[in-house]
């Protein structure tokens, strides 16, 4: 395939994902408005930047086009340790009922 | 089992290991630098819930999405300009993705604007790093302390854009810095998908 019509693809392929990167953080605005709960909301809107970042890395970052054993390296290790900073959240919902720190 | 060391390509001679996952060091190194990154902005966010989620008096101060909207919509059309820069840059475009990097770094430039106008409006209302007139301190030293990282990645990022860019013109950086430098605007994009739900639009009054 000639480089222009190569370049001419890509792009429609990089215009394709803006798109829906768009379409996804508007969603998050739409989700802002809605009338539930902070825990609802919050769940929702997490989902929603979690497809938009993986957009983003695959698409745009070009992780899809790395090795696999790259993709997962970054994949596993970034997941790893980002699930492991989630241990305190029970402690922070303990500081809203007030209990004494001993509890 | 194959060769791990090769020879080629190295000063004195010396075995050299290759690269790992076969790919180049400068943008194996920025995978890196960007996962580290990655860690600190989440620990930012991890602290900012925990606290948020311990005050009974959190404030909720935004009462319009406009400026927010404009900023998130100028960071997205970036990372297009910045992908434009890349493609231009491989198809050996240098005037295109010069034109496209210089693009990208005034569209970081509008966006740090508009990130201080609302920084000043906030700080106008009585806001500051360890009171605020709506609730618990923790928010204003919670919101300026992971927006104003954000704000400082955006600033470097604008500078690097502009010198990486002159160099690419003068010849002495290729594409492969390009798109390093790239997965920098992108990332500092992806950032500021969970920067805004989580402390403007959960922050929302209603």
């Amino acid at each position: 395939m000639p480089t222009a019509e190569r370049k001419s693809d890509g792009i429609k392929n990089d215009l394709v994902v803006y798109v829906c990167l768009l379409a996804l953080a508007g969603l998050q605005f739409v989700i802002a408005y809605q009338h539930i709960d902070a825990s609802h909301m919050f769940l929702r809107m997490l989902a929603v930047a979690i497809v938009e970042a993986g957009l983003a890395v695959m698409f745009f970052m070009h992780l899809w086009t790395e090795k696999r054993g790259f993709v997962l390296f970054v994949l596993i290790f970034t997941i790893f340790v980002l699930l492991g900073m989630q241990f305190g959240w029970t402690d922070s919902f303990r500081m809203v009922s007030g209990a004494p720190f001993s509890k | 089992m194959g060769p791990s060391v090769t020879s080629v390509g190295a000063p004195h001679g010396a075995p050299i290991e290759q690269s790992p996952y076969g790919i180049q060091s400068k943008k194996l190194a920025m995978w890196l630098f960007i996962i580290a990154d990655t860690m600190t902005f989440a620990a930012c966010l991890v602290a900012y819930g925990f606290v948020r989620n311990g005050a009974s008096d959190w404030p909720r101060p935004f009462h319009s999405i406009v400026n927010v909207a404009l900023m998130t919509f100028i960071l997205l059309t970036s990372s297009l300009t910045m992908l434009f820069a890349l493609r231009s840059a491989k198809a050996e475009d240098k005037p295109g993705a010069f034109r496209w990097i210089m693009i990208t770094a005034a569209a970081g430039i509008l966006f740090a604007l508009l990130h201080i106008r609302e920084w000043l409006a906030l700080i106008h209302e009585g806001m500051t790093l360890f009171k605020n007139p709506w609730g618990t301190g923790l928010f204003g030293a919670s919101f300026f302390s992971i927006t104003g990282l954000h704000l400082t990645h955006v600033t470097c990022g604008v500078i690097a854009l502009i010198v990486v860019g002159v160099r690419y013109r003068g010849g002495r950086y290729n594409a492969d810095d390009i798109e390093v430098l790239g997965l920098y605007w992108h990332f500092v994009d992806l950032v500021w998908m969970f920067v805004v739900p989580f402390v403007y639009l959960l922050n929302l009054a209603h």
